[in-house]
């Protein structure tokens, strides 16, 4: 991507900066990340206090959110949801699972991982990841979003 | 009006995890519906194969990232028996603690998500800001906040202090007037009511017929639970009063959700006044077997069967799971019948659906034209050369 120095492109950059859409796709996983990727849009954590809002449709998100390791029949399905994504798109890949597999490494339909698939910015280790480190990972994120 | 077929799934915003429902549509009521699974399917039963007994605790506890503790009971039950153990009290009290604060959390977070999918997501918020009190609770006792590992062959890992578990006692008792609350708002909020009742409709035959379990059976009337009907652990020392509702619609799932959290409350006080002191463990041997098992326990969703084949070796032979949401899934297409468009996300929501339980099974059948891939003959035929070429079993 070029960079642009425009009135348009700073205004971009700095909505995206101060509100990233999330969307939540399950690759397979054993819902305990998921389940903690909701927890963290809860009151005791609250990612919304930094403008990060859980979006149903990959049209409207900038950061998508893996969880799981990807399976056959989910490979094709994070493809697509990866390209529905308008541009620039992020992806994490949240758990131990969507980072290289973990436990079911190895399993006859497993793909080891959500980077087998799409490009990753950002992993993040967990079994299931706590809600505190989706949120730093966001933070981590945006920082380095502000950088670019 | 022609009928239209459309498809849910499995990235929709009504679903919160994959799976794919086809409903044929006359208008705006649906004609019939049918589900498609397999989207979470991880292999894990394949999988539990490869790894030793002790390995396998750790796969079945990940089947299902809600109710961890039930799948690895489940499967620490049926070694057990074939182990011939005689597990410590203590240990069957501990386990069974983490088995009710587990419903707790997993009780509180449905009735988040059911009032979410109604558009009341005030109480989504009030509900799961409580379930992070019991999130704490499990992470003080087992050190994680979802998969605990607590379980080992003959006992449990960790041991607690009379503070800590002191410490469960009045958590779990703040949490009641909360509960409460849950109860008397599902049956005074007028919005609320409107969007459950008459919703979702299973009868009481047809949920005995379509086999339904766990708080979707028990909303239709169906007295099962099996820490009443069939028990394990220590439940037949405790009082455990089933929760059945008359009402087969969604508001009664509800209400027997919403009951049974204080129930829980119950049976967690019994447990912290009887839990006996004493050894929290024994020895288990490496090899199991030959022999089978199956265990039935009473998960948050319903219940769980797990089967085992153990061949004298420290490795499984076959392992099979049948997860409550699999047993739930004809269930749910039945309520769909004749139900209105705009319910399907409550409908959906009302049986407490868990997909990573439920992908288990391997569809052999083509995508596109639904036709089977492979025969039921090529199926045996490919079975007993499989067999014969890797385990030298002639078929």
């Amino acid at each position: 991507m070029t960079v642009k120095t425009g009135f348009l492109s700073r205004l971009t950059k700095w909505a995206r900066l101060h509100s990233p859409w999330v969307l939540h796709f399950n690759t397979g996983a054993c819902n305990g990340c998921d389940i903690e990727i909701l927890d963290a849009l809860t009151p005791r954590y609250d990612i919304e206090r930094f403008g990060i809002k859980l979006k149903a449709t990959p049209r409207h998100a900038d950061i998508l959110l893996c969880s799981g390791p990807v399976n056959n029949q989910s490979a094709k399905r994070l493809r697509r949801i990866y390209e529905q994504m308008p541009s620039p798109k992020f992806v994490l890949a949240i758990g131990t699972c969507a980072c290289s597999g973990g436990v079911f490494r190895g399993c006859y339909n497993i793909h080891a991982g959500v980077d087998t698939e799409i490009p990753v910015d950002a992993y993040i280790a967990g079994c299931p990841v706590k809600p505190e480190a989706i949120i730093d990972a966001v933070a981590k994120l945006i920082a380095k979003l502000e950088a670019a | 009006m022609s009928l239209v077929n459309i498809s849910v799934g499995p990235q929709h915003p009504a679903l919160k995890e994959p799976i794919n429902f086809t409903f044929t549509l006359d208008g705006e009521n649906i004609v019939s519906a049918d589900a498609r699974i397999g989207y979470a399917h991880r292999g894990i039963e394949k999988g539990m194969e490869r790894g030793n007994y002790v390995q396998g605790m750790f796969l079945t506890e990940r089947i299902c990232g809600i109710c961890s503790h039930a799948h690895s009971m489940a499967y620490v039950l049926g070694v057990e028996k074939l182990m011939q153990l005689e597990v410590p009290k203590r240990a069957q009290y501990i386990r069974a603690l983490l088995g009710e604060l587990e419903r707790l959390h997993s009780h509180l977070l449905w009735i988040g998500v059911a009032a979410h999918e109604v558009g009341f997501d005030t109480i989504f918020m009030y509900s799961w800001k409580d379930r992070e009190v019991v999130m704490d609770l499990l992470e003080e006792l087992s050190g994680n906040r979802v998969n605990y590992a607590v379980n080992i062959f003959g006992g449990v890992k960790r041991d607690y202090t009379k503070e800590q578990l002191d410490n469960v006692r009045a958590k779990v008792l703040s949490l009641k007037s909360r509960m409460k609350y849950y109860i008397d708002m599902a049956t005074h909020e007028p919005s609320f009511i409107a969007r459950f009742r008459d919703v979702g409709m299973l009868s009481h035959n047809k949920a005995i017929e379509l086999g339904a379990v766990g708080p979707t059976a028990r909303g239709s009337g169906v007295p099962v639970d099996h820490r009443v009907t069939d028990t394990f652990l220590i439940y037949d020392e405790l009082k455990v009063n089933m929760i059945v509702e008359e009402g087969c619609d969604a508001m009664a799932r509800y209400d027997v959700h919403a009951r049974e959290l204080l129930e829980a409350v119950k049976i967690i006080e019994q447990i912290l006044d009887q839990i006996p002191e004493g050894p929290i463990s024994v020895k288990y041997p490496r090899k199991v077997g030959p022999g089978e098992s199956i265990t039935r326990y009473e998960a948050p969703r319903g219940e769980d069967v797990h089967y085992l084949m153990a061949d004298g070796s420290d490795k499984p032979f076959r392992y099979k799971v049948r997860a409550p949401t699999l047993a739930n899934i004809p269930a749910v297409l039945e309520m769909f019948k004749n139900s209105h468009m705009a319910d399907i996300p409550v409908i959906i929501a009302s049986i407490d659906p868990c997909i990573s339980c439920t992908d288990r099974a391997v569809l052999l059948a083509d995508v596109y034209t639904g036709k089977p891939a492979m025969s039921w003959k090529e199926l045996v035929a490919y079975s007993n050369r499989y067999y014969a070429e890797n385990h030298g079993i002639k078929g």
